[in-house]
């Protein structure tokens, strides 16, 4: 990519390598934050019943406790937000099938995290999506 | 083979359709950032989260009797008809280059909800 950089010096291109690595950035907290999600949805939580106001309180103290639920919004925000500043340099048609670079590192933390196994389809995918992410990549210095 | 039903297939691909239009608001309302950082309160931007979250829904039901290994790599179609909004839209070339990448990006997918199925 830096290579591009100084093959077309021009700003606009430079501006939309930039939006790539944003959106590269996006991918990272949407994954982050989907194993944040996964990780607080078996947190303990207390029954909620909406007709009960008693239950109302233990479960909205339990809810600002589960931290790695409320880490994982917080993740989600910051992936709409960079994804937002990016769009307003870049192409749609460009950026937004970069956001499939999530599933890939969705399966590696998911390897790491929940002992999840690897296999020649899933190695296979993810050759090919980091491929086409490239080729995004590529397409984009060009145009 | 699958026992995924069609109703399930079908409701997903109205979230993937949903979802595309979500981003094709995003990059309206994103256009307003070019004045500055505190334009980025707009009903565009608003309109795209709410498809974004509203996409989900259709999701949700579909996978209560269809796989995840099935439906989950289909979301990916929003990447595709994003492609044809970018056109329509915002007048963004289609190209070989873009076509190949996404028809790589879309194959990796399937892949990857292949290899969800094996134990």
């Amino acid at each position: 990519m830096a290579s591009s950089v100084t093959a077309l010096p021009d700003k606009a291109s430079r501006r939309s390598n930039k939006s790539i690595y944003m959106v590269l950035g996006c991918t990272v907290f949407a994954a982050t934050a989907q194993v944040l999600l996964k990780f607080g949805a078996t947190h303990p939580m207390p029954q909620l019943s909406p007709a009960d106001s008693s239950t109302w309180m233990p479960f909205l103290v339990a809810l600002l406790g589960n931290y790695q639920l409320l880490l994982g919004y917080t993740a989600h925000s910051c992936n709409a937000l960079l994804l937002i500043l990016a769009l307003k340099d870049g192409e749609l048609s460009l950026l937004y099938p970069i956001i499939a670079l999530t599933y890939v590192w969705v399966n590696l933390l998911s390897m790491y995290f929940f002992h999840e196994q690897m296999n020649a389809w899933k190695g296979g995918g993810i050759a090919l999506v980091i491929a086409g992410v490239s080729l995004m990549g590529w397409a984009s210095s060009r145009s | 083979m699958s026992q995924t039903p069609l109703s399930s297939i079908l409701l997903v691909l109205l979230a993937s359709l949903i979802g595309s239009f979500g981003a094709v608001f995003l990059k309206m309302g994103a256009a307003h950032l070019k004045r500055g950082f505190r334009y980025i309160v707009n009903w565009q931007l608003a309109v795209g989260v709410a498809l974004f979250l509203g996409s989900s829904v259709p999701f949700l039901i579909a996978l209560r009797h269809g796989e995840l290994s099935v439906l989950y790599p289909m979301v990916s179609l929003s990447y595709m008809f994003a492609l044809f909004w970018s056109r329509i839209f915002f007048n963004e070339p289609i190209t070989k280059a873009k076509l190949g990448a996404l028809a790589m990006i879309l194959a990796g997918i399937v892949c990857i909800g292949a290899g969800g199925r094996q134990p």
